[in-house]
């Protein structure tokens, strides 16, 4: 597995590459282009925002100011996290043709789907930053720091998910339907539309084992509230089992790699 | 005379691809989950071997042809050797960068400009991207989509696609060079460029092996070939010697299916005439109604009426040296014999025959009544042989007639296009009839070399 690891070093140049032309190929041909990455997550944070301050006014959290920018710090991330998963679902099937035909290691699809929704979420970072900029919430460099460390957690569990999912995909090919309404239901169990504190304390243990919450809540601390990040720990232990779940993802991937040839 | 040194070694592989059953093909997760047994799930249910204890070498330098039928393990070799699957049992060893022209322009994607592709290709098939930068005009050149090079790859032609491609895959300059059928696809021009390569990477020095159906080819071009027959090797060296080996198979083969479909062609033949139920051999003249011909003569299809006064119990064809086959050369002698039988004697008769081209274009026709041959008597069992010296037909399929009627039409068995068989020519002309020609040339007309294809 390490040697396939090196493996994925040498290949850079095509992930790279790869990341570049699913990137391009998304927007070519429409009139706005490049600009849908920055106008997508605008539009979406104008939707949610219009049904919870307007249509579903008595639902919102109301000590949570501006709660569109609060729905923006979950939102963005989640959107990285669910499209990454559901284009791995289907890209060892979409990219058959390269699999029968030429020789390269095959999880760089999964990879590269990862990396292009990364970078849709890091084009819509600027944003964001307008919004918290506008608001004027606070900012605070030692939280900043920890942006990253959020960043490369997310990147290892989504990338561990990934190949699990798209290794499976070829086997089981209706995990990509299962997979859309599971992530329908997970984005609701996650404190994204709503804070962390409106959780009863009976369902406070079902919040913790889902990973994204702990995720979620970090964007929210270092991004949104005032304060000091109190997560941390939180966070350092979903970044080890992360990365176990990445290992435990790339095991998979690679005892079920034969098998991809014969099988899209 | 350098040292022999192997590219390709292939160490008895066995190449068995799983095939799940039907009803698990689309098995659901949850079915695997509910079940308990995903790990069952991934457990195949059915195998099938596409490659038999094969093994051979490719040394190095050298132009390898790899011949068989469909089916028969080719492509699924030079996967094995591209690494793109993996052997079940046995060994693949090769030296040096592989480029495998398995289809070409795989991987293209259809929104984004030739030259982004390009790029993208290369790094694929394993080159930097400064290699691709400094190759990149050639590339471009060799293609020749100067003009187009930054248009989006959907908008091309399949020949631009092609030719795309292929010049990518060409010049990642391989060690090895693995082609499968990729000659088939071009145009003349686009085939000669490939040969021309081809030709320019032997010369360097680099081994090529050659999947394809081209026998000519492999009999020019390389310096070895391997046969493959249902996965496994049938003969392995001398190029002539393994497409011959070949040829003579394919044509035994193709002479049992011309043999299988005549069978039942006259199976069904005579099955339709007995539930019709006036088949054989009343000698009334309304009692022939059934078996009478069909009202357009030229149109009919496969055939057979008659009242069977006289029969044509049996129709061979029969070659060079007494040998029965369906299969023969340009410009051999073939002999259509007849067995008939009258149970009663008959003194109006005549026989005759005719030769179609697939197309139902009559070739040839006669009979022994054109032919001035007066009806005497027949009676009993009786051999009937037509003898053709030199059969001068070019390549193609060919079905007979045969009949034995009376003078003035009334027919007593009718075989029409009961009887195939298949000529076989060295020389690529066209047409129907191969007349015996030779060229003469005055001495200011000269030619180098005599091409054989």
């Amino acid at each position: 597995m390490l040697h396939n690891l090196r493996q994925l070093i040498r290949y850079r140049g095509l992930i790279q590459s790869l990341v570049a032309r699913e990137l391009k190929a998304r927007y070519r041909g429409s009139a706005l282009g490049f600009f849908w990455s920055f106008i997508n997550p605008l539009l979406l944070l104008l939707i949610y925002t219009f049904v919870f301050t307007v249509v579903l006014v008595g639902i919102r959290p109301v000590d949570i100011e501006p709660y569109a920018v609060f729905l923006f710090c979950g939102l963005l991330p989640w959107t990285w996290f669910s499209s990454s998963l559901l284009d791995a679902s289907g890209c060892l099937i979409a990219g058959g043709n390269l699999i029968k035909k030429v020789v390269f290691p095959a999880e760089i699809l999964p990879i590269v789907m990862v990396l292009a929704n990364m970078v849709h979420f890091l084009l819509g970072l600027p944003i964001l930053g307008i919004f918290l900029v506008y608001y004027a919430v606070p900012f605070r460099l030692n939280e900043i720091l920890w942006f990253p460390v959020v960043l490369a957690v997310q990147l290892l569990l989504t990338l561990g998910l990934g190949l699990i999912v798209s290794a499976l995909t070829v086997h089981f090919r209706d995990i990509k339907d299962i997979l859309s309404n599971l992530l329908t239901f997970w984005f609701f169990a996650t404190p994204i539309i709503y804070p962390m504190e409106m959780i009863p304390s009976g369902g406070k243990i079902f919040m913790d084992i889902n990973p994204f919450t702990h995720l979620a809540i970090s964007y929210q601390e270092i991004l949104f509230y005032d304060g000091p990040y109190g997560h941390w720990k939180w966070l350092l232990v979903l970044g080890v089992g992360a990365t176990g779940l990445f290992f435990a993802g790339y095991f998979l991937f690679d005892r079920l790699r034969d098998s991809f040839a014969e099988e899209v | 005379m350098p040292e022999r040194i192997n590219a390709i070694e292939i160490d008895n592989v066995t190449k068995i691809y799983r095939r799940y059953a039907q009803n698990r093909r689309f098995a659901t997760l949850k079915s695997a989950l509910l079940k308990r047994n995903l790990a069952s799930h991934l457990r195949p249910a059915e195998m099938f071997t596409a490659l038999r204890e094969v093994s051979f070498c490719v040394a190095k330098g050298g132009t390898f042809g790899v011949v068989g039928r469909n089916g028969s393990g080719k492509s699924t070799l030079l996967k094995l050797i591209a690494g793109i699957t993996k052997p079940t049992h046995g060994e693949i060893r090769t030296r040096g960068r592989i480029s495998a022209l398995i289809e070409l322009g795989t991987g293209f994607h259809p929104e984004i400009s030739g030259r982004e592709n390009v790029v993208i290709n290369g790094v694929m098939l394993g080159l930097s991207k400064r290699e691709i930068s400094r190759r990149f005009d050639e590339i471009v050149e060799f293609a020749e989509l100067e003009d187009f090079i930054d248009a989006p790859v959907k908008t091309y032609s399949s020949g631009m696609y092609l030719r795309l491609g292929f010049a990518v895959a060409i010049h990642v300059d391989p060690e090895i060079l693995l082609i499968d059928e990729v000659l088939a696809v071009g145009d003349e021009a686009f085939s000669h460029r490939c040969l021309d390569k081809f030709a320019e990477f032997k010369r360097r020095g680099k081994t090529i092996l050659l999947v394809t159906h081209a026998l000519g080819l492999v009999e020019r071009f390389c310096d070895g070939a391997v046969w493959l027959d249902e996965g496994r090797v049938c003969a392995v060296g001398d190029p002539p010697r393994v497409v011959g080996a070949y040829i003579t198979h394919v044509e035994q083969s193709e002479e049992r299916q011309l043999d299988a479909a005549d069978v039942k062609a006259q199976l069904v033949v005579t099955s339709g005439a007995e539930t019709t139920g006036s088949a054989t051999a009343s000698s009334s003249h309304d009692e022939v109604d059934a078996a009478k011909p069909p009202p357009d003569m030229f149109g009919a299809s496969e055939g057979r009426w008659g009242s069977r006064e006289v029969e044509i119990v049996d129709v061979s064809l029969v070659g060079n040296g007494g040998r029965i086959g369906r299969l023969f050369h340009t410009g051999e002698r073939m002999e259509v014999h007849l067995k008939v039988n009258a149970p009663k004697m008959v003194s109006d008769f005549v026989f005759g025959i005719s030769l179609f081209s697939t197309d139902g274009v009559c070739c040839y026709g006669t009979n022994t009544d054109i032919e001035m041959l007066r009806p005497k008597e027949l009676v009993g069992a009786a051999d009937v042989v037509f003898m053709i010296d030199s059969l001068d037909l070019v390549e193609g399929t060919y079905k007979l007639d045969v009949a034995v009627h009376k003078r003035d039409g009334y027919p007593y068995d009718y075989h029409r296009l009961l009887h195939t068989f298949r000529v076989k020519s060295r020389t690529k002309d066209v047409g129907i009839y191969r007349p015996r020609h030779r060229w003469k040339f005055s001495s200011n007309v000269r030619f180098t070399e005599v091409l054989d294809s």
